[in-house]
């Protein structure tokens, strides 16, 4: 038990049984819908149905809804192409971003405030959905995963972000790095990166969080259906519950997620868990740093 | 310093900074420019040079189109509602946590609140479709016990309630952050001394703890007083088929459907336009108060 200060009254009865209760609903409001999702997409066919829908109670588990969404298909591709969207993204991202933001990082550079002022006012405005689909089209990119990765490749945000991180790493090292004759690009890379391993990590899960929850631009640009991404699949076969199209164009419910049978409710929600993993992969090892980046990111100009 | 020297001096960093500002001048920039088809007769065959110039009738047509307006009214009474129930609740997250005395259930309920921010809207409106929708575990317990069904995704007139439920469960816990920034900053001391005056701890709270809350509640306020208009794309676009447009048509949806759906290109630049232009201005605007009333603001003066 951690001490409670002196001066403070010892709490009321409805205060000792009220905030415990609280915290509980609000972990439970957020955890026991992924609980149901998950134990669902694990249970058999008969477990379903004799639930008459979605299972709270686990019985008679198995992985066969894994299995035939992961062994080919329409999910299986949508995977891998939202894996790779990802990783080739946030790689793309995360390297110009800290390019960008050790650039404006150090003070009284040349056009340092200009540069800084363009990446600023992309704050207060966006461009409009209809232009930059003119744009994007114009450059031949629909249908193309470019598209995916292009237009959402900066973020301001996190740029600044990183930028003020940099900002705080003592001149005195830079400085001596450069008397020992290091270049920008060697000081960049052999004194402020490994020192700045935290933000790194933080910018880098934003990015990667946001290639593999886009979903708008694949709506926007993509209108080939072999190459959406998990997203779309998401968007169609649950919240719009409709088949998914196959390869080919056609529409089939069962071949074209590579089954046998029609899907059924274990399958669908295996969809859902498959959307949610990787987040779910990701977010202890990164959930440490975010009050401190999110705070720095706050202090902008 | 000459500007050739500083230039042979600062061109590593020059070059470090190029990829991003071509990336936002052909993604950011130059689509910005691109919204003068809102005063054209846009044609995809044409181009933007091809087309005919017909100064603000997209506007004008815009303004007598009561579907429009639907749109806007919408999006207003979207921001007054989050506004209300969205608003608080961080802030009363924030100073529930902030009274948990164990670090380790403290960080453990953070750990699971801001998880769902991670989520797509996708995946929020997939889960809140499970619980609560047509064939969702809610519908369906009721139907064990011999209740009739409700699906609470499908109606219009409670749609604006869901979508800020939706909101709450997705992101009130990482609005918590900041408010939880500005209470670890709070001096221990000023409770104690507050205490020895024989202030309870309603009377600390009044005092101490909402003053010190008060710059950052300020500020987030007039923020989003300034994204009036942005009330969110992803979440209306999944949902307005299954409420109809009536409820969930909003500016950015509006603007989707006029102009990419059905073609009307010039037409929907011109409400897109319009958004943005008004929320530039209501930005400018919440920013330029939060300078009057003493806080930093969205961009200091750098």
């Amino acid at each position: 038990m951690t001490a409670r200060a002196v001066w403070e009254e010892e709490p009321t009865a409805v205060g000792r049984v009220g905030k415990p209760v609280v915290l509980a609903l609000i972990a439970l409001a957020v955890a026991f819908p992924l609980y149901v999702v998950v134990v669902t997409s694990l249970s058999t066919t008969e477990a379903v149905t004799r639930a008459g829908g979605l299972v709270v109670i686990p019985r008679e588990l198995t992985i066969a809804a894994y299995v035939q969404l992961l062994s080919g298909g329409v999910v299986t591709r949508a995977l891998v192409i939202s894996v790779g969207i990802t990783l080739v993204g946030t790689a793309f991202s995360l390297g110009i971003t800290v390019l960008a933001a050790y650039g404006l990082s150090r003070p009284g550079s040349l056009f340092h405030r200009p540069l800084l002022f363009v990446v600023l006012l992309t704050f207060l405005f966006g461009p409009g959905i209809i232009p930059s689909y003119l744009v994007v089209n114009s450059l031949g990119l629909i249908d193309h995963y470019a598209s995916l990765i292009l237009p959402a490749a900066i973020s301001g945000f996190n740029l600044i972000v990183m930028r003020s991180f940099f900002m705080g790493i003592p001149g005195e090292l830079i400085d001596s790095a450069r008397i020992d004759g290091a270049g920008e690009f060697a000081i960049l890379r052999r004194v402020v990166l490994p020192l700045s391993k935290a933000v790194v990590a933080v910018v880098g899960l934003f990015y990667a969080v946001g290639y593999w929850n886009a979903f708008f631009n694949a709506l926007l640009y993509i209108n080939d259906n072999s190459k959406w991404p998990l997203q779309m699949v998401l968007r169609t076969y649950i919240v719009q519950q409709q088949p998914l199209p196959t390869g080919a164009g056609g529409v089939a419910s069962g071949v074209g997620l590579g089954l046998q049978a029609a899907p059924g409710l274990a399958i669908k929600m295996a969809i859902v868990v498959i959307a949610i993993v990787p987040v779910l992969l990701v977010y202890p090892f990164i959930q440490r740093h975010f009050q401190k980046g999110v705070i720095i990111g706050a202090v902008k100009g | 310093m000459s500007f050739r020297h500083r230039l042979r001096r600062d061109w590593p960093l020059l070059l470090m900074v190029l990829p991003v500002v071509v990336l936002l001048g052909v993604f950011h920039y130059f689509p910005t420019l691109g919204n003068v088809i809102a005063f054209q007769d846009y044609s995809p065959y044409a181009g933007i040079r091809g087309s005919d110039f017909i100064g603000f009738a997209n506007f004008s047509r815009m303004f007598s189109e009561p579907a429009f307006w639907k749109a806007v009214a919408n999006t207003l009474s979207i921001t007054t509602v989050q506004l209300i129930f969205f608003f608080p609740i961080p802030i009363a997250l924030a100073l529930l946590l902030n009274s948990v005395l164990s670090a380790r259930i403290r960080g453990l309920i953070q750990g699971v609140v801001y998880l769902p921010h991670f989520f797509s809207w996708v995946l929020v409106v997939s889960l809140f479709q499970q619980m609560i929708g047509g064939a969702g575990l809610l519908a369906q317990t009721l139907r064990d016990h011999g209740h009739s069904a409700v699906d609470l995704m499908t109606k219009p007139d409670t749609f604006i309630l869901l979508v800020t439920a939706q909101s709450v469960w997705k992101d009130a816990g990482w609005g918590m952050i900041v408010f939880l920034a500005a209470l670890s900053t709070i001096n221990p001391a000023l409770y104690e001394a507050a205490a020895a005056d024989g202030a309870n701890r309603w009377r600390r709270l009044w005092h101490i703890t909402l003053p010190a809350l008060r710059p950052v509640i300020v500020l987030l306020l007039i923020l989003r007083l300034g994204d009036a208009l942005t009330v969110g794309f992803e979440q209306f676009i999944l949902q307005r088929s299954a409420v109809g447009g009536g409820a969930a048509e909003v500016l950015d949806t509006y603007v989707y459907y006029q102009g990419l759906l059905v073609g009307d290109f010039g037409y929907g630049a011109a409400a897109g336009l319009f958004k943005g232009v008004v929320g530039l201005v209501l930005v400018l605007a919440a920013n330029r108060f939060a300078h009057l009333v003493g806080e930093q603001g969205v961009y200091s003066k750098s």
